[in-house]
């Protein structure tokens, strides 16, 4: 009798806890588990009694990389809850902020955590010597990103000027400008780091299990931070009703709740937003989807990283078309006036890796009741599981290093953040 | 021999290795070739346990933590608190408002039982720590300081004047003229006020300064017509961990 025992304890170049342990005996599986180990911080309990001006401040900290992403959906949530519409300049601003964070995260993801994995590294750092040229780039498309940011808010890891309807301090216009030639001349950088995906795109592992893919939806871009809730089954869903798509559940083994829609697990992130809206990209990105050879459907979770790889295009080129508007129209001042209310308000954004989710109660002074947060790695754990469940059993005859190997890629493919699934 | 260098990450949400990292291209070769970073979870898959400096990221919040934070103690020789969780707690200690069942059920309902949680503390509050990069995030200046001083085998020069000093340098208007409050005048600086410079007010995330002038602080909320208990509240989103939150408590 052979038996096979895999276990990776912390799982390296992603951010959080998380084991995998497989275990086969006579080349037939015994099981195959995602085990997420993080801590838990309880956030929810701590917005409690919160006042509406420190909330977006606490619950940016779920997570630092993508924390720009928390600050706009915890600010749409309370801005849902007082009854705020934001006026066209802030909404802008905030869309800028965000194709920041899409770049920054991205960026990150692909070229310093994934590309190890298919130039055969332990990380990024001996890439410097073979590689050299791209990490140029990498770092200075990162830094990029980062001072986009901080240009808009003070600095990308926990923004400082986004505030309830608007903000609180306007960027500098000359800064804008300088941001915004970077911006275009990064646009090259983007040809490069198209090729580069696209001769590493042979060696994504060929595995196919079609899911159910869900991220927002807006018939008038391709969406970040508006629309409503959409599923490739069918159907859109406001953004209240956001648990009939994500039914939490806890089990034993995670300290990261789960979520299940209509079938056995479902997607968020890149990929689903790309097999959703890729229609709605625009023209430099659809050009390197199609450079790529990305037709949506894609049903590869390989194709995740991918998928983000046409998206960072997307979002270079949404930030200079957002600088041209505000150069053109002119940045003003703006007052920006709450007045708290008692109720309830949900924000719903797409993290960079899925969709994300705050529910705040007020009560009428201002200060949160109760709390609830959605993390899109927590929605993909399920999804991560189902597909160890269907890959590992069709590569248990290779060498016990690829296993692991493939395995570890498939986990990173999801981007997972998951001190954020814990929160 | 280069130093080894290793980064360890507790509870946290692990944005302080990736900002402390934030380097310019010249920067990133200038730190590799001067260290080797030996661990590092986050970015790099190979392993080893063979360093001389473990930089800490977030607070300790599971019994199993601690094991872990005294074995990293008893291999390195010197240990820096990165961020805010791992220097005061941050906002892990926000958590220990509550009893830990209360948490546990009011989270995970009937599968409470599955996870555990002790209340969260710093670092320092386990083993001894040799420096401390404070903030949330630690700004990259001063992790690359740090680092120098450390190579060079000094002790790092923080800053343990008020946030007010700096916001002063930076020309802002104090935020209890503008109506609001603040916690800068007990706040240790070295962050170049950016939260008031960015048109907000501080939170206190690097922690109270070595001898804060509380009568001073006192009469600055009395001035302005604010109450220990209004100011506290905010104080404890960083700092609900220090000795001044608990006895006020």
């Amino acid at each position: 009798m052979s038996e096979l025992k895999i276990k990776v304890n912390q799982l390296t170049r992603v951010e959080g806890h998380g084991n995998i342990h497989l275990e086969a005996t006579d080349g037939k599986l015994d099981r195959v588990l995602w085990e997420v180990t993080e801590s838990p911080r309880f956030f929810e309990w701590m917005l409690k009694g919160r006042n509406y001006d420190d909330v977006s401040t606490i619950s940016s900290r779920i997570c630092g990389i993508c924390s720009i992403s928390h600050t706009t959906a915890s600010l749409q949530a309370t801005e849902s809850a007082f009854g705020i519409k934001l006026t066209e300049q802030a909404w802008l601003l905030r869309k800028l902020l965000y194709d920041a964070e899409m770049l920054e995260s991205h960026v990150l993801h692909v070229l310093f955590l994934i590309a190890p994995d298919f130039l055969g590294a332990d990380s990024v750092i001996p890439l410097v010597a073979t590689h050299g040229d791209i990490i140029v780039m990498a770092v200075r498309l990162k830094k990029l990103a980062y001072n986009l940011a901080e240009v808009l808010a003070g600095r990308k890891t926990h923004p400082i000027t986004p505030i309830v309807g608007g903000w609180s301090k306007l960027p500098d216009v000359d800064e804008l400008k300088a941001i915004r030639e970077r911006l275009e001349k990064a646009m090259e950088d983007m040809d490069t780091m198209v090729a580069v995906v696209k001769s590493v795109a042979p060696m994504i592992p060929d595995f196919q299990r079609p899911t159910e893919y869900i991220a927002l939806k807006d018939p008038k871009e391709y969406s970040f931070i508006t629309g409503k809730i959409a599923s490739s089954d069918g159907g859109t869903f406001d953004l209240v009703d956001y648990k009939q798509i994500t039914n939490e559940f806890c089990v034993p083994h995670s300290s990261s709740k789960f979520a299940k829609h209509s079938r056995d697990s479902y997607m968020v992130g890149a990929l689903s937003r790309f097999n959703l809206n890729s229609e709605q990209l625009l023209p430099r990105a659809k050009k390197a989807a199609k450079e790529l050879g990305m037709k949506a459907p894609i049903h590869n979770p390989f194709f995740i990283s991918v998928a983000q790889t046409v998206e960072t295009v997307h979002a270079m080129e949404d930030a200079i078309n957002i600088i041209d508007k505000l150069l053109a129209r002119g940045l003003h001042e703006e007052e920006v006036k709450v007045k708290p209310r008692a109720g309830r308000g949900v924000g719903i954004v797409e993290a960079p890796r899925g969709l994300l989710i705050h529910d705040y109660t007020y009560d009428e002074a201002g200060n949160i009741v109760s709390a609830n947060c959605i993390i899109p790695t927590g929605q993909n754990h399920l999804s991560i599981q189902k597909d160890f469940d269907a890959l590992a059993p069709t590569i248990l005859e290779k060498p016990e290093d690829e296993i692991r190997h493939t395995l570890e890629m498939l986990v990173r493919a999801y981007d997972p953040c998951i001190s954020c699934s814990v929160h | 021999m280069k130093p080894k260098v290793a980064f360890f990450d507790f509870t946290s949400c692990e944005g302080c290795q990736l900002d402390a990292l934030n380097l310019d291209v010249g920067e990133v070769l200038g730190l590799l070739g001067a260290v080797d970073i030996v661990n590092f979870r986050e970015v790099k898959t190979d392993r080893s346990d063979d360093y001389d400096i473990a930089f800490i990221e977030g607070s300790i919040t599971k019994e199993s933590e601690i094991p872990r934070i005294q074995a990293i103690r008893a291999q390195a020789k010197v240990l820096v608190a990165l961020g805010a969780c791992a220097c005061t707690g941050g906002v892990n200690c926000m958590k220990n408002a509550y009893p830990m069942e209360d948490l546990l059920k009011g989270v995970y309902g009937e599968c409470a039982e599955y996870y555990n949680t002790i209340p969260a503390r710093p670092v320092s509050a386990v083993v001894p720590v040799d420096a401390y990069i404070r903030g949330c995030p630690p700004t990259t200046a001063e992790f690359v300081n740090v680092v120098k001083s450390l190579l060079l085998g000094k002790r790092p020069d923080l800053p343990n004047y008020p946030v007010c000093t700096e916001c002063r340098i930076a020309g802002n208007v104090c935020v209890f003229q503008r109506g609001g409050t603040c916690i800068g005048p007990v706040t240790r600086g070295g962050c170049e006020a950016l939260c008031v410079s960015s048109g907000r007010f501080c939170w206190g995330c690097r922690g109270l300064v070595d001898d804060p002038n509380t009568n001073s602080e006192k009469d600055i909320l009395a001035r302005y017509g604010l109450t220990i208990d209004q100011i506290l509240e905010r104080f404890k989103i960083y700092n609900s961990y220090s000795e001044v939150s608990k006895c006020q408590s």
